[in-house]
C-alpha cells in the first residue's frame, strides 16, 4: 500500500509555526544547535588546544609523480623549537600499516581489485600533489611551518597523468607496479546478453558521451586532528574533523596502528560540514596520534585551506558512454553504460563502491527499462584519491540518465515529460525489483512530477520564454525525475557485495530518574540538525517535552559503536534504532506501571507520556516510572532490573529510496554566455518529514551544490597532472547570489522497511539537480542546435558552443 | 607568515625613512593582497610600515576633480554622496570591488601599487586620465602603468593621493572572474573634454591597457553603435580556465559597448 502526504515547504522569519507549541513529528522547530554555533560558541576540533601541545605541518609533494632519491632532514631538526620529524623511515620501523580500503570489487574474471599499499608518509614514490612525504612538529605552528621548508626532498620526476582515458593508454605512466595499465578493477553488472539481444532488435540507440566533473567538497571547516597520548594508562585520543568517530577508531586501530580498541578514544566534537570528505580516515590521524605516543605529548595538525584543496578526497570524476535501445513509441528496452571512474592515486575508504555499487545500481533509475548492463572500469590517477561526496554515484547516473532522456527526446521528438511517464515505473509495480540488483520498496514518481509541473508553471513556459526573448535573452526549462538509494545498509547485503564494515546503527536511550532523557547516537551531526530532529523524534515517541532531550554524539567513549552518517542514513538507521531502544523502554515501563497500578501488563497502555490501565482513569506519566526504576521501594525487583536505559542495534531490511523531480529554469545572456537560474523546483519524496524546516534546508543545501557542480564548481588538473583550480581564487564555489529561491514541496510514500516510515533528504538536493540544471541550459541553446554540455556549464562554454560556427572554440 | 617587525608611524616622513633603511621592508595598506602573500609565505619582509596613521584617507571633490586620499577604501568611495554626484561611474566601480569586508579594508593606493591585471581601479585611473600623487611627484596615468603588477613608483615611494578629473560622461562594466569575481574583462570608458578615453583592465598580460580604435571611434561619435564593428585581436590577452584570450577578447567587445550605453 502507498501512503501519500503532501506538503509545501513555506518557512520564513513569520510563520508562526515555528517554535509552536506543537514540537513533535512534523513540526518546524528551529535548529537547537544554532545558537551555539552563530554565536560563536561551538567547539570543533582546531578549538581544543592540549596541555603541552605541539604541532604538526605535513611536508607535501608539490610534484603529480616522482621517485623520492633522498629526503634530508637535518637542516630542519637543527631549526628552533622543533621536536621531530619523521618520514616512513620512522613509520616503517614501528611496522604501521598503510591507509586501508573499506571497500573490495571483484573484476569481471573473479580477480579482487588492485589494492596498492597507501602509506601515510609517501615511501619510494610520490604519486598526486599534495602527497604527504614527512611530518614537521615543533613547539609552535610558525617553527613548524619554518622547518618543513627546510625539509630538503630530491624527486626524479615521472609523467604525471591525471584524465583516465590518458592513464589506460597504451604506454602511459605506472603508478602502482600492482595495477598494470594503472586498472584497479574492471567490473561489471547486469545481463549483457539480454541487452544485446535488446539492442539488436531496437528501433533505434541513441548514446551519449559525458563526463561528470571532478568537485572538491571544500567544507567551511577544514579538517584538524589532534593526537594525545596518557602515559599512565596507555591510552591514545584523537580529536578529529570526523564524519564516524567509530569507524575511524576500527581502521586506524586495527589497520594502522595496531592499537586495541579499548585504548583508543575518538572524539569527532562539533564539525563544520562533512559532505563525504570527512567520512575517511586520512593519513594524518594516524600520524598525530601514533606521534602522540612517540613523543609522549599531544600532537595538534589543522589543515589550511589550500592545503585541503589537495589533501581532502575529491568528489565524482566519471567518463561514461550511455546507450539506450528504444522502441518505435520511445519506450526503452535495454541501457547499456560503460564508465571510467578516476580513483585518484590511491583507494580512499569507500572509493571503490562509488561508481559500482552506489551508482551502476541506480541506472534503472524511475524507469521500468527491462535490462540493464553496465562496466565499470576505475583507474588509478597521479590525483588526489576521489570518495564519496554528497550522492556518492548516485548524482553520476542520475546526470547520466536524465541527460540521455533529453538527448532521446530531443531525437526522437517525443516530449520529454511524456517520454518520461510512459517508462515510469508505474506506482501500482511496488516493491520494483530492478535489473541492477536493487529493489525499490515504495514511490510515486508520477505524483512528485505532477506536482514539480504545477509547481513550476510549466505549462506558463512559453509566456516566460516569449518575455525572455523580447528582452533578448535565452530562456530555458529542465526536468530531472530521480530516484537515490540511501539509508545504507543492509549489513548482509553489502557485506556480500565488498563492503569490509557493517552498516547498522545503535541508539543508547537513557531516562534519567526525573523524566528527562539523554539521547547516545552512533550518527553523527556535521550540520544536519540532528540534535532538533532527533529530539523532536524521541520527545514525541515518549511523550516528554522537546527540551527535555538532549542528543550526544561524536565520542566513542560516550557512544555506543556506531557507524556514523553519510549516505542519508542518520534517521532511517540511526532514527529506527532509537524507535528500537524506545520500544523497548515502553516496554519495560509498561512492567513497571503495571505493578504500580496493579493491573496486568496487556491492560497496561501507553500514548503522550502516560501508562494507563485500559478501561480506567488509573494514569502514570513516564516521569513516574522512571522515578520508581531507580528509587526501587515499591518494584517488581525479582522480575525487572532496576534503572530505565536502553540500547538497540538495528540493521535495516534494504535501502531506502528517495526519489522526486526538479525543475530549472535558467535565462542565458548570449553576448557573453552567462546563465542566470532563475527558478528552481524540487519536489521530493523523502519519506516521513520529522522537520519541515530542516528538510527544505537540507535541499535547498543540496540543491545548491547540485547548481555548484553544473554551473560553477570544477576540479581541473592540467595534462601534468598538476591542479589548476586549487584555491578560491580559480575554484568557483557557488555563492548566494549565483542561486535563485529554491522552492522546496515534498510529496510522500512512506518508506515500508522501517517503523518511522523515513527515507532520508541529505543528498536528494545534490543528486536531482545538476541534469535539471544542464537540461534547461540545453533547452535554452534549442537554437544553436546543442546536444550536450558537460558540466559546468561556464560562460566560457557556451558562448563557445552559441560561437561555434564562428570560432573553432571546442565545446566539450 | 614568517616574522617581521612591525611599525605604525603617524607622519610621513617616518614611514619613508623606515622604508629608506631598512631592506626588504614593505608598506601595508588594507592587507587584502598583501597579508594573504604573507600568509602563503610568498614574501619575507624585515619590517612593515602600516599607512594606517598618515592620514592618507579621505575624499575631496573640486569642481574639477574628484581628489583621493591613498588610504581611502574602496567602501568609503563607493559610499560617498560626493563621488557618486561627481563621477558615478568611480563609486560604482568601488562598490563592485570584492566583498563587504574586502571594500571595508581594501585601499585605492594599496590597489594602484600593486596593479594587478585583474584589478578594477586602473582602468578607471588610466581612463579618466588621472595624476597619481606621491610622497615625491606626481605621475600622470598613462606613464604610471607599466606591465602587470609594475608601475613607475620607485623603491620606497608612497602613494599618497590620485586626483580624477571630472569626465562628461564616464561608466565601468566589470565581467567578474567566476571564482575571484576580480575583473576578467574590466572596460572603463570616459567622456572627457578633450575626448573619450578607453580603458581595458583584467584581458591582457600586459595589465590595463587604452583601446586606442575605440577611443577614436567614440570620439567621433560616442554611441555603443560606433564601436559595433570594432575588434579587438586576441593575441597578448590571457587565457585561463575561465577564458580564453578569444573569449576576452569578444568580452571586450560586449562591456565597451554595454559601458557606452551606461555612460
Ligand atoms: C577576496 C578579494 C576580492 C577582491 N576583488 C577585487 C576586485 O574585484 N577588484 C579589485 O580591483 N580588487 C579586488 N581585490 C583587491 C583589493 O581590492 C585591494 O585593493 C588590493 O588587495 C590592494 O589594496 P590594499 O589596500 O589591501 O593593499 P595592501 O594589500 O595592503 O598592499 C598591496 C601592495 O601595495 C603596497 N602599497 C599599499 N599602499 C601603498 C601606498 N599608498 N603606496 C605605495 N605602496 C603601497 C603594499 O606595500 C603592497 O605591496 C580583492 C581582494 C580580495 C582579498
Amino acid at each position: 500500500m502507498t501512503v501519500r502526504l503532501s506538503c509545501r515547504i513555506a518557512t520564513d522569519a513569520g510563520d508562526t509555526s515555528v517554535n509552536a507549541v506543537f514540537q513533535g513529528i512534523g513540526a518546524s522547530v528551529r535548529r537547537k544547535e544554532d545558537l551555539r554555533f552563530i554565536s560563536g560558541r561551538g567547539n570543533y576540533t582546531d578549538d581544543i588546544n592540549r596541555p603541552n601541545q605541539s604541532h604538526a605541518i605535513i611536508k607535501r609533494s608539490d610534484r603529480p609523480h616522482a621517485r623520492i632519491v633522498s629526503i634530508d632532514t637535518n637542516a630542519a631538526k637543527a631549526a628552533p623549537g622543533v621536536v621531530a620529524i619523521y618520514t616512513h623511515v620512522d613509520l616503517e620501523a614501528d611496522a604501521l600499516g598503510g591507509v586501508p580500503c573499506g571497500w573490495q570489487i571483484h573484476s569481471k574474471d573473479g580477480s579482487p581489485m588492485a589494492e596498492p599499499m597507501h602509506p601515510i608518509l609517501a615511501s619510494g614514490k610520490v604519486r598526486h600533489v599534495g602527497d604527504p612525504v614527512a611530518v614537521v612538529i615543533a613547539e609552535t605552528k610558525q617553527q613548524a611551518k619554518d622547518a618543513a621548508e627546510l625539509v630538503a626532498i630530491e624527486y626524479d620526476d615521472l609523467t604525471g597523468v591525471s584524465s583516465v582515458r590518458d592513464a589506460i593508454a597504451p604506454g602511459a605512466s605506472q603508478i602502482h607496479a600492482e595495477a598494470p595499465g594503472n586498472v584497479c578493477f574492471d567490473w561489471h553488472i547486469g545481463d549483457k546478453e539480454l541487452v544485446d539481444a535488446a539492442f539488436a532488435r531496437a528501433h533505434k540507440v541513441v548514446k551519449l558521451d559525458l563526463l561528470n566533473s571532478r568537485l572538491v567538497p571544500n567544507a567551511m571547516e577544514t579538517r584538524a586532528a589532534i593526537g594525545e597520548y596518557d602515559s599512565m594508562s596507555g591510552d591514545y585520543t584523537l580529536y578529529t574533523t570526523s564524519q564516524n568517530p567509530h569507524v575511524i577508531r576500527l581502521l586506524m586501530g586495527a589497520f594502522v596502528l595496531h592499537l586495541p580498541e579499548h585504548r583508543l578514544r575518538v572524539v569527532a566534537p562539533d564539525v563544520g560540514g562533512g559532505f563525504g570528505s570527512k567520512i575517511y580516515h586520512y593519513a594524518e590521524e594516524a600520524i598525530v596520534t601514533w606521534s602522540a605516543g612517540k613523543l609522549k605529548r599531544p600532537v595538534k595538525w589543522t589543515c589550511d585551506r589550500s592545503e585541503a584543496f589537495v589533501s581532502d578526497a575529491h568528489g565524482r570524476d566519471h567518463d561514461s558512454v550511455a546507450e539506450m535501445a528504444i522502441d518505435q513509441k520511445g519506450n526503452f528496452l535495454a541501457l547499456k553504460v560503460s564508465t571510467l571512474a578516476n580513483m585518484g592515486a590511491y583507494l580512499s575508504t569507500f572509493a571503490p563502491a562509488v561508481p559500482t555499487y552506489l551508482s551502476a545500481t541506480l541506472l534503472a533509475g524511475v524507469y521500468k527499462t527491462p535490462a540493464i548492463y553496465a562496466e565499470v572500469k576505475a583507474v588509478f590517477t597521479n590525483t588526489v584519491p576521489v570518495d564519496a561526496y554528497r550522492g556518492a554515484g548516485r548524482p553520476e547516473s542520475t546526470f547520466l540518465l536524465e541527460r540521455l532522456l533529453d538527448v532521446i527526446s530531443q531525437e526522437t521528438g517525443i516530449d520529454r515529460v511524456t517520454l518520461r511517464l510512459q517508462n515510469f515505473i508505474p506506482v501500482d509495480a511496488f516493491p520494483y525489483q530492478t535489473p541492477v540488483a536493487l529493489q525499490y520498496d515504495s514511490g510515486d514518481y508520477q505524483t512528485t512530477l505532477t506536482s514539480a509541473l504545477k509547481a513550476a508553471d510549466w505549462e506558463g513556459f512559453e509566456g516566460r520564454l516569449a518575455s525572455a526573448k523580447a528582452k533578448g535573452k535565452l530562456r530555458g526549462i529542465g526536468i530531472s525525475t530521480y530516484v537515490e538509494a540511501c539509508g545504507i545498509a543492509p549489513s548482509k547485503l553489502v557485506g556480500a557485495l565488498g563492503a569490509r564494515a557493517g552498516l547498522f546503527e545503535v541508539a543508547q536511550i537513557r531516562v534519567h530518574p526525573t523524566g528527562s532523557v539523554t539521547v547516545f547516537t552512533g550518527t553523527h551531526s556535521h550540520g544536519q540538525g540532528h540534535e532538533t530532529t532527533f529530539a523532536q523524534l524521541v520527545a514525541d515517541q515518549l511523550g516528554i517535552p522537546f527540551n527535555n532531550v538532549d542528543i550526544v554524539h561524536g565520542d566513542t567513549n560516550k557512544i555506543p559503536f556506531g557507524m556514523g552518517t553519510y549516505g542519508s542514513r542518520s534517521l532511517a538507521v540511526g532514527g529506527t534504532a532509537m524507535v528500537k531502544a524506545m520500544d523497548k523502554i515502553i516496554a519495560k515501563g509498561k512492567k513497571i506501571a503495571a505493578h504500580l497500578m496493579e493491573a496486568s501488563v496487556e491492560d497496561i497502555e501507553f500514548a503522550n507520556g502516560n501508562f494507563t490501565v485500559t478501561g480506567t482513569d488509573k494514569v502514570k506519566t513516564i516521569g513516574e516510572i522512571a522515578l520508581t526504576a531507580y528509587v526501587p521501594h515499591n518494584y517488581p525487583i525479582e522480575e525487572i532490573e532496576p534503572g530505565l536505559e536502553e540500547t538497540a542495534f538495528y540493521d535495516p531490511a534494504n535501502f531506502t529510496f528517495p526519489g522526486g523531480c526538479h525543475i530549472c529554469e535558467v535565462e542565458i545572456d548570449a553576448d557573453t554566455g552567462v546563465v542566470s537560474v532563475i527558478n528552481f523546483t524540487a519536489v521530493d519524496d523523502v519519506g516521513r518529514v520529522i522537520n519541515p524546516m530542516i528538510v527544505e534546508g537540507q535541499i535547498q543545501g543540496g540543491v545548491a551544490q547540485g547548481i555548484g557542480q553544473a554551473l560553477l564548481e570544477h576540479a581541473v588538473y592540467d595534462d601534468e597532472a598538476q591542479l589548476v583550480s586549487g584555491s578560491f581564487m580559480d575554484y568557483t564555489m557557488p555563492r548566494a547570489d549565483d542561486l535563485p529561491n529554491i522552492s522546496v514541496g515534498t510529496e510522500t510514500t512512506l518508506c515500508t522497511h522501517n517503523a518511522l516510515g523515513v527515507k532520508g533528504c541529505g543528498e536528494v538536493g545534490a543528486i536531482g539537480s545538476p541534469p535539471a540544471v544542464i537540461n534547461a541550459v540545453v533547452d535554452a541553446l534549442r537554437d544553436y542546435g546543442v546536444r550536450h554540455i558537460n558540466m559546468p556549464a561556464t560562460p566560457l562554454k557556451i558562448w563557445g558552443l552559441i560561437n561555434a560556427g564562428k570560432l573553432p572554440m571546442a565545446a566539450e | 607568515m614568517y616574522d617581521f617587525a612591525y611599525e605604525k608611524p603617524t607622519a610621513i616622513a617616518a614611514a619613508l625613512a623606515t622604508l629608506k633603511s631598512h631592506a626588504d621592508s614593505k608598506a601595508l595598506a588594507g592587507g587584502q593582497t598583501f597579508i594573504p602573500v604573507l600568509k602563503q609565505r610568498l614574501n619575507k619582509p624585515s619590517v612593515v610600515v602600516d599607512l594606517a596613521k598618515l592620514g592618507l584617507a579621505g575624499i575631496n571633490v573640486t569642481p574639477n576633480a574628484v581628489v583621493i586620499g591613498a588610504m581611502t577604501t574602496h567602501g568609503a568611495v563607493g559610499g560617498s554622496a560626493e563621488v557618486n554626484k561627481a563621477i558615478p561611474a568611480l563609486a560604482h566601480l568601488a562598490s563592485m570591488i570584492g566583498d563587504w569586508q574586502v571594500r571595508h579594508r581594501g585601499t585605492i593606493g594599496g590597489s594602484l601599487a600593486n596593479n594587478d591585471p585583474s584589478a578594477c581601479y586602473p582602468a578607471a585611473v588610466l581612463a579618466l586620465g588621472a595624476t597619481i600623487t606621491t610622497d615625491r611627484r606626481t605621475i600622470l596615468a598613462d606613464d604610471y602603468f607599466q606591465g602587470m603588477f609594475t608601475t613607475a613608483l620607485e623603491e620606497g615611494e608612497l602613494v599618497t593621493s590620485i586626483s580624477f578629473p571630472i569626465p562628461e560622461r564616464a561608466a565601468y562594466m566589470k565581467f567578474r572572474n567566476p571564482a575571484s569575481r576580480y575583473a576578467m574583462v574590466g572596460v572603463f570608458v570616459a567622456k572627457l573634454p578633450a575626448g573619450v578615453r578607453v580603458a581595458i583592465t583584467g584581458a591582457s598580460q600586459g595589465g590595463v591597457f587604452r583601446h586606442a580604435q575605440m577611443e577614436r571611434a567614440l570620439s567621433a561619435n560616442f554611441a555603443a553603435s560606433a564601436i559595433a564593428d570594432v575588434t579587438t585581436p586576441a593575441d597578448g590577452l590571457n587565457s585561463d580556465i575561465h577564458a580564453s584570450a578569444e573569449y576576452r577578447a569578444h568580452l571586450i567587445g560586449v562591456m565597451a559597448k554595454r559601458a557606452v550605453e551606461a555612460a
